[in-house]
């Protein structure tokens, strides 16, 4: 019964760790990292975007000071959007 | 079945070996499949180890003797709820449980990666498959779980008596959580600086695993010290024993990395400190680990000395010189994109945060490690003890709990002055009106105490206000009632207010930490039945002894009336269980009486105050009459010892000796409790995802007030 479970459990791993080395899916899978890390940055952006509306209007910030930072987190999110326009949309894996 | 643990464990191993080749060669050959490969790895491996754990964990329930393991840390009179905690009060089984649970975190981080950090990937799966490779070879050539025992005994030695708790069912797996977690934003930071992809997606893509680490192990902390407090007769919750510090250290690491990578997030900065701190994190995490299976430092923890120190020792050193190389590699790449644009910024706060943080850890590894620096030094093994973590740890935890407090109130990149101001005022006005209240009520021989009530009430009050602001900016934009309002604003902003949440909750704590140390009355008497004692305030009346038999021990107890001003406040009823030897020759009733013993308080809790009591019987004077029935019955089994014991039992309750007591009266303890809950369910609301559809509707929101249209880019 043991040995029976152990070349089961044998083959089971077998079976997981070999598929990727002997499947034909070759199917591109990753976007490339430049296009990634764009993507992360602009998402921060517009999370800061939104959590200095939430300052603003929970009274950390004077509506100058807010209108401020307002502004260049704008031009930075812009500038990054910009940025991940110009990169291809993706890339291949081998 | 031994031998299909055996193949599992080794199998386990050579998984772990081949992942780390195929990752490795598949990063630098620019293989995908072989990369692909490597992460599958993980996931056999997570099968594997589960096969492992099943097989030991139902040893343990069966009571299996065939397996060392189980013979010599529980036995058929364990109940079986305690039989299946039993795996980790072992070395070998603690061990297994260990690289368990790494598999299992190890192939969640990579399932949810697998299409994502690309370059990052395979290097964070060798470096986790390399740490599942250290502990599998350990479990497998050093510290057996599936050791045949020669011969079979017919019955186990039994499980620890202090470990019979329920607290010991989840404290040890919670902990262990917490440590192999923090495994996986250690990893990718590795996987990120050896391929340079220093931006924040490595961070997004762990940070809540950085988050549930920071939760399991602050919980399997609280849950230690609440054993502690319930079943430890000694009357503390924390010791500063080296393995409670060791957990601590990498939470307090942990509890800085979650706070600075916002700003790396956000802007870019504190690369190298968010890099440098995960990877120590990570170390004080293997640390905590070597420290309790090493037996290095003495502590309740340490359960004997063992073979296992060289490894942990090897793998530390390579751990620490590995991380500060590759972060002094990176010099260069790890360049902050951005800098303070205001000493008056939210930025300034994590910097001071992580500086108090930073510091409280190193205070707590030099007090840690001092008998082992002084020996190195002198020679001669020194240790500090509580009265020298307090000095230096006391300032530092006030000044934390002041700056969560200043943190939420001030704004990202350059807070406006005059409105910091006024958000401040009624905070400040609370804690002055605590401190004012504690002052009246006698605090001020306390002014460490003192200082941390009104830090406590502080930090307390901005946490509220930044709700009650948040809602009520919320119902004006919206027009929804203010608790839809609440619900809304924490739905959206889970982070935020999760975070201001758990502040609460650690104000809280430290309050009762705070007022529990300073105000505890500790009162040792000896009382026999009818005999009073009075404490502070309290009168205390030994009515009657008590005894209990049960197939593993004998437990010898007192009923106390405790009450206040003439009226009742409670009965308490402590014992203490002495449970039996193995060793026949001790005598059938004598073998009870020098085994293992364990105390049950009496406790009266309460949200003003604890009432708790320990019994510690005077045993030494029926020492007569315990060897006399051992000259007497020498051979005496089953069903005679057990009348020999109920007779013992009996003399007890009709004619007791004096007993000794300790009685404690302790204010807000409870606080510390209720405040981890409170922590708690901030943490979990900060680790709960966002909807899909929130994030997308934000995405949509945030373009379009940019003036731009939404794309699925």
């Amino acid at each position: 019964m043991e040995l029976v479970l152990t070349v089961i459990l044998l083959g089971a791993v077998v079976t997981i760790v070999a598929s990727p080395l002997v499947s034909n899916d070759g199917r591109a899978r990753s976007r490339g990292s430049r296009r990634t890390a764009i993507e992360t940055a602009r998402d921060a952006k517009y999370r800061e975007i939104l959590d200095a509306e939430l300052d603003f209007q929970t009274g950390k910030l004077s509506e100058a000071d807010y209108r401020e930072v307002d502004r260049r987190l704008r031009a930075e999110a812009s500038e990054l959007l910009g940025e991940l326009e110009a990169e291809p949309a993706g890339d291949g894996a081998r | 079945m031994l031998n299909l643990g055996r193949a599992a464990l080794s199998l386990a191993l050579l998984i772990a070996v081949y992942g780390i080749a195929a990752s490795l060669y598949g990063a630098r050959s620019g293989r995908r499949r072989w990369v692909d490969s490597g992460r599958r790895s993980v996931y056999a491996l997570a099968a594997t180890l589960t096969v492992a754990f099943v097989v030991l964990e139902a040893a343990f329930v069966r009571s299996d003797f065939s397996f060392a393991v189980v013979a010599s840390h529980s036995s058929t009179t364990t109940p079986t709820f305690y039989r299946a905690a039993a795996m980790w009060s072992s070395q070998e089984g603690s061990l297994l449980l260990w690289v368990w649970l790494l598999s299992l975190w190890s192939s969640l981080v990579l399932f949810l990666t697998r299409q994502r950090l690309r370059e990052v990937v395979p290097y964070a799966t060798a470096v986790l498959l390399g740490f599942a490779g250290f502990f599998a070879a350990l479990v497998v050539f050093l510290a057996n779980p599936f050791a045949l025992a020669n011969p079979v005994p017919a019955e186990g030695t039994g499980l620890q008596p202090l470990l019979r708790h329920p607290s010991m069912m989840i404290h040890p797996p919670l902990l262990y959580s917490g440590y192999t977690l923090f495994t996986v934003p250690f990893a990718f930071a590795v996987g990120a600086l050896v391929a340079r992809r220093v931006d924040a997606e490595w961070i997004r893509a762990t940070r809540r695993f950085a988050l549930a680490a920071w939760l399991f192990l602050g919980v399997g902390i609280l849950i230690g010290a609440r054993w502690s407090w319930s079943e430890l007769g000694w009357g503390g919750y924390w010791a500063w024993d080296p393995v409670e510090n060791a957990s601590l250290m990498p939470w307090l690491t942990g509890t800085a990395f979650i706070h600075s990578i916002m700003m790396q997030e956000k802007r870019g900065m504190m690369k190298v400190w968010n890099a440098s701190l995960v990877l120590a994190t990570g170390v004080l995490a293997i640390l905590g680990t070597f420290l309790v299976r090493s037996g290095i430092l003495e502590s309740i923890h340490a359960f004997g000395g063992s073979t296992l120190g060289k490894p942990f020792l090897a793998l530390i050193a390579a751990l620490m010189v590995g991380s500060v190389a590759l972060v002094a590699s990176r010099r260069a790449e790890l360049r902050s994109e951005a800098r303070l644009e205001s000493l008056l910024s939210r930025e300034s706060m994590f910097v001071l945060n992580n500086v108090v943080l930073v510091g409280l850890c190193f205070v707590i590894f030099w007090g840690t490690f001092f008998p082992l620096i002084s020996e190195a030094v002198s020679g001669q093994k020194a240790s500090v003890g509580p009265p020298w973590f307090d000095r230096y740890t006391v300032p530092l935890a006030i000044a934390l709990v002041l700056l969560s407090g200043l943190g939420p109130v001030i704004a990202w990149r350059r807070a406006t002055p005059a409105n910091v101001v006024r958000t401040l005022r009624g905070p400040l006005v609370v804690a002055t009106a605590i401190a004012a209240a504690a002052l009246l009520l006698g605090v001020a021989a306390r002014p460490w105490a003192l200082a941390m009530f009104g830090a406590g009430a502080f930090a307390a009050a901005v946490a509220v206000q930044e709700f009650w602001r948040g809602a009520r900016a919320r119902r004006s934009a919206t027009g929804e009632p203010a608790p839809a309002a609440l619900v809304g604003l924490v739905r959206r902003n889970r982070r935020r207010y999760g975070g201001y949440l758990v502040h609460i909750g650690m104000a809280v704590i430290f309050v009762g930490v705070a007022a529990s140390s300073a105000f505890q009355g500790v009162h040792d008497v000896r009382l026999s039945p009818g005999q009073s004692a009075h404490i502070d305030g309290y009168d205390v009346r030994y009515r009657r002894a008590t005894s209990a038999l049960s197939n593993e021990k004998v437990t010898l107890g007192a009923v106390l009336d405790v009450s206040r001003n003439g009226r009742h406040v409670a009965t308490l009823a402590p014992t203490r269980g002495y449970y039996a030897s193995l060793d026949t020759r001790l005598g059938p009733v004598g073998r009870f009486f020098d085994g293992e013993a364990t105390s049950e308080v009496g406790l009266r809790a309460g949200l003003r105050r604890d009432f708790w009591t320990a019994v510690q019987p005077d045993v030494g004077a029926m020492q007569s009459m315990i060897d006399g029935l051992d000259k007497r019955f020498p051979l005496a089994t089953g069903r005679t010892e057990g009348l020999l014991l109920a007779a013992l039992a009996a003399r007890y309750e009709v004619a007791p000796p004096p007993a000794s007591f300790r009685l404690i009266v302790s204010p807000l303890v409870e606080w510390i409790w209720l405040g981890g809950a409170i922590a708690a369910l901030g943490g979990l609301i900060a680790l709960w995802p966002a909807a899909a559809l929130a994030r997308r509707r934000a995405t949509v929101l945030s373009r379009v007030r940019l003036g731009r249209q939404p794309s699925h880019a």
